[in-house]
């Protein structure tokens, strides 16, 4: 052991109250060196002792060498939106060490290496300071695999400094690792260590404990790509066309990793996924799939919505189903790719040239994120229209806590598809005729046959030029404003058709708090908070656009109502504003956008301020 | 006189053209009728392409009984990719121009040959933007003349040898004003498995041709050069006797057996080329590059490769046939996949 004989200065042993399960570590590293393996391991621990918590990876455009810092926030309330402030600081990466020791809060705790031989330069924070070289070096470790393993120090010192139980922790390992035993134990051993050595050497100074509870039964630890991934495959997708983007990726790579669900009888695949070579050749693929009856997505985001633009105005007006995941980062332009943003909405909302409106899905959870990946196809098919889900980094790259997901509870709808020959004659028998653009039903959705129908009656031409209702062409201004009324008029029959609001109401209360997407966590803290300073307010979130009655009713029963959302030009706001011909003066767009995910913290300090006016 | 599915030519027509009288793509929409006729092909079973200008306009001028799909500029490869994955039993027929493939599509033509797939990807090739009023194409040679834009300045891209090189294993040039190759090498393409180009020659009658045009009519009549006597004899067509031993060559006859049991049969006019070497494809076009010949016939022919719904080991029911209990795993199914996150 004298190899790591090293005694830091240490604080005396804390005698004050505990703080337990409701702090957060931050664990600042450098991209690339392997501290994800690591950071998983601790938040499936915590998950595994029962503790309610949540992860956010604060991670740079970068393979490898910038910092990265994940926050791990344990919370026995079980509010899992980011916090702002992180008690514990595991500093790992020299380059940013000086700040995030700065950022750490008095009382807090600094773990750092002892071999940086830094000292303390605060009196307000406790340190350990860890002689990571030196463990590494005592297990028994290949040298390739020695800088990315010393990532196990810190978990191990966390692991007894702050009670984590080993054989959990152990446990953890062996499942992020797939179950592989062998680089498991090499990587527990470090931790074994790790904990020994803390155990011997550190005496604790700080007051925070992680305690066993039950509020994680039941539940998963998922991100919202692989969700919506697992969503889509219940949803019967069958042609995927994507082009790798942050950070949508990990959706298409959830699909890759999970479509073995999806295999026929001898094995076979029954989704095809096809890697384009853009993104305007991924959603030309799949409003081809999608016209010749296939359920098709893509999964992008903001510079691929944009290139997509052409495209989807062809698939709206030419009434094709397709399902288009954005994954939103910070734009406009290149932007932020590792930073999230809901910038996009009303981009998405509006995306093409001439008059367009698209059904946009947003998912405010993961257990939504899988819930819409199902949904989503069925709208499509039902309304024969380009269906897009708004997703956000947050939402995607994250682990989130929930409940387990809820198998559908209603069969595929494949909407007014004539699929065969006695579909076609049997519609034919009926109405004495078949046109491609007639609303037979008058709920303006046309029925479509589908290529490959066994019937000399089957065949229409579709094109993104002007055509008749029998899609036949025309360049007559009648034929035009009659096409395009009926697909605006089945975009509003949406409204009401499509995922509903979700609402909060006492009408005793005078203020509304409006949002939607991943704000939700955030804002549910943040409304705890209020109400117990004394501000009383009501919530609803949008699922959906276009927005349903409800969400003007919302507006205008209320005095004051807050806009909330994670973009710098409140465009939700907009689009409410856009729709309504009441006075919404009452209205506040509270709109943040500054890169990160939503606090309650800023909102309760908004509209604190604001109500304080 | 009906085929033998009990079709009448003029069934395979499709609405009337708009395009101008004596545009060669009206020729070429003559001869996809008069093949795909002679096929006795059930037009429910095929599906139509294209992407925007003059030549995206006639799939709606040929098998009315066709679903067609006219997309945006330069994308029909992506969309028949799409459409060709979902359901991997209909016969796919794209139509595109120059500028559509050689200019705002070229990525995605290429990307489209490059995953081989399933379908005949005619180019009706003639040098000039028409709808727009008569601006040069990549496929324009250089030192052409047009009336307003004057000379071209830029080599001209060759599509064919863009498909050679992007591993095209059915790659043929043709002249809308030989209507007997034109629909020969339809039937070839047709019965080929995997993408099979058609780069044809198709004189713009109202912006390009002139007599001394490369791209006109007169021009094509006076100079085609055509490689081979071509001749396609449909699955279960026994040839004469003598006509089968063929030589290993040049001076012969070759005869190529495609996929579906059909074959084509060239026989060398005054040349010695042998399309299935992919080195003199090349340099064949080469020097029809250098010496300003135009040369027409099959170019290039490979044994097909896997096309890409094989190269992604797909199911062989075609996905948009599947039943819904392929389509969503049972409830048990979600429950260990959520056991895995728990």
């Amino acid at each position: 052991m004298c190899a790591l004989n090293i005694q830091p200065e240490l604080k005396p042993a804390y005698q004050g109250e505990s703080v337990v399960n409701d702090f957060a570590l931050m664990i600042a590293t450098k991209n690339g060196s392997g501290s994800q393996t690591s950071n998983e391991v601790l938040i499936r621990s915590l998950f595994r002792m029962g503790i309610p918590v949540s992860a956010k990876n604060l991670f740079p455009s970068n393979i490898k060498g910038l910092p990265t810092w994940y926050t791990i926030r344990a919370s026995k309330d079980s509010y899992i939106a980011r916090r702002d402030t992180t008690e514990i600081g595991v500093v790992m990466n020299q380059d940013t060490a000086a700040e995030d020791i700065q950022n750490l809060p008095p009382g807090g705790v600094c773990i750092i290496p002892s071999d940086w031989k830094w000292g303390q330069s605060r009196e307000d924070i406790t340190y350990y300071e860890i002689p990571v070289k030196a463990t590494v070096a005592q297990s028994d470790i290949p040298s390739e695999f020695r800088d990315r393993i010393s990532n196990m120090v810190y978990v191990g010192v966390c692991a007894q400094m702050f009670d984590i139980p080993l054989p959990i922790v152990e446990k953890a390992l062996l499942d992020t690792f797939n179950g592989k035993a062998k680089p498991a134990a090499m990587n527990f051993g470090v931790i074994q260590n790790a904990y020994n050595w803390a155990q011997e050497n550190l005496v604790k100074a700080d007051p925070f404990h992680f305690e066993a509870m039950n509020l994680t039964e039941g539940k998963i630890l998922i991100t919202g790509n692989e969700a919506a991934a697992l969503g889509s495959l219940f949803g019967g997708v069958s042609v995927v066309a994507w082009y790798p983007i942050t950070p949508s990726t990990s959706l298409v790579d959830g699909i890759l990793d999970h479509k073995q669900i999806r295999k026929d009888a001898t094995g076979k695949d029954t989704v095809a996924v096809v890697q384009a070579e853009d993104e305007l050749a991924a959603v030309g693929m799949i409003i081809g799939a999608g016209w010749a009856g296939a359920r098709s997505l893509t999964s992008t985001s903001g510079p691929g919505i944009s290139l997509m633009s052409e495209f989807v105005g062809l698939a709206y007006y030419a009434e094709i189903p397709c399902v288009i995941w954005d994954i939103t980062r910070m734009g406009p332009s290149t932007g932020l790719p590792t930073r999230t943003s809901q910038g996009d909405l009303l981009s998405l909302h509006f995306l093409s040239h001439g008059d367009t409106r698209h059904v946009v899905l947003l998912p405010g959870s993961v257990a939504e994120c899988f819930e819409f990946g199902w949904r989503s196809l069925d709208i499509a098919d039902q309304f024969q229209t380009p269906v897009f889900v708004m997703s956000d980094l947050d939402l995607g790259m994250n682990i989130w806590m929930s409940d387990q997901f809820a198998y559908p509870d209603q069969p595929l709808n494949h909407g007014k598809a004539l699929r065969d020959k006695d579909a076609l004659d049997a519609f034919i028998a009926d109405k004495g005729e078949w046109f491609r653009y007639r609303d037979y039903d008058q709920d303006a959705i046309p029925y479509r046959t589908l290529p490959g129908v066994d019937h000399m009656r089957a065949a229409y031409f579709t094109r993104g030029t002007g055509h008749t209702d029998m899609g036949t062409y025309s360049e007559r201004g009648d034929d035009w404003v009659k096409g395009l009324q009926r697909i605006t008029d089945k975009i509003n029959n949406a409204r009401e058709l499509l995922p509903q609001p979700i609402a909060d109401i006492d009408p005793a209360k005078k203020i509304g708090i409006l949002s939607f997407g991943s704000n939700h966590d955030a804002i549910e803290e943040a409304r705890d908070t209020l109400t117990a300073n004394g501000i009383h307010t009501n919530y609803m979130r949008v699922r959906a656009l276009p927005l349903a009655q409800s969400v003007h009713d919302f507006i205008h029963s209320h005095q004051t109502v807050y806009v909330i959302e994670n973009n710098f030009d409140g465009q939700l706001a907009q689009i409410i504003r856009m729709e309504t011909s009441k006075d919404t003066t009452h209205m506040h767009s509270m709109a943040l956008g500054d890169t990160l995910p939503m606090t309650a913290t800023w909102i309760v300090s908004e509209i604190t301020k604001r109500e304080n006016n | 006189m009906p085929n033998a599915i009990g079709l009448e030519r003029t069934d395979y027509k499709g609405a009337t053209s708009t395009l101008c009288p004596g545009c060669g793509h009206d020729s070429i929409s003559n001869q996809i009728i008069s093949a795909t006729y002679d096929l006795n092909l059930n037009m429910t079973q095929v599906i139509k392409f294209s992407g925007i200008g003059c030549s995206s306009k006639t799939p709606a001028y040929f098998l009315r009984g066709s679903h067609g799909f006219n997309a945006v500029h330069g994308r029909m490869p992506s969309v028949a990719t799409g459409a060709t994955l979902a359901n991997h039993d209909l016969t796919a027929i794209g139509v595109s121009g120059d500028g559509d493939t050689g200019s705002i599509g070229l990525g995605q033509y290429k990307h489209l040959i490059r995953r081989n797939v399933p379908m005949v990807y005619i180019i009706e090739n003639n040098g000039v933007y028409g709808l727009t009023k008569g601006q040069f194409s990549a496929t324009a040679e250089e030192g052409a003349k047009l009336k307003y834009y004057g000379v071209n300045d830029l080599p001209a891209i060759d599509l064919c040898l863009e498909a050679i090189v992007g591993g095209c294993t059915f790659v043929a040039r043709s002249f809308s004003g030989d209507a007997k190759q034109v629909q020969t090498l339809i039937k070839a393409a047709i019965a080929h498995r995997g993408t099979a180009v058609l780069d044809i020659i198709s004189p713009c009658v109202t912006f390009n041709n002139a007599p001394d045009a490369t791209k006109s009519y007169d021009y094509g009549k006076e100079h085609e050069i055509p490689l081979h006597s071509i001749e396609f004899m449909p699955k279960g067509y026994v040839p004469a006797k003598e006509e089968i031993t063929v030589e290993s060559g040049y001076a012969g006859a070759i005869d190529v057996t495609m996929h579906d049991g059909s074959s084509i049969r060239l026989k060398a006019i005054d040349n010695d080329h042998d399309p299935r070497s992919r080195e003199k494809a090349i340099m064949l076009l080469e020097k029809a590059q250098r010496e300003n010949l135009f040369l027409t016939g099959l170019i290039y022919y490979e044994e097909p490769h896997p096309t890409l719904g094989e190269t992604l080991e797909l199911t062989p029911t075609a996905l948009t046939k599947l039943d819904d209990s392929l389509l969503r795993p049972s409830a048990s199914v979600l429950a260990d996949v959520m056991k895995a996150f728990a």
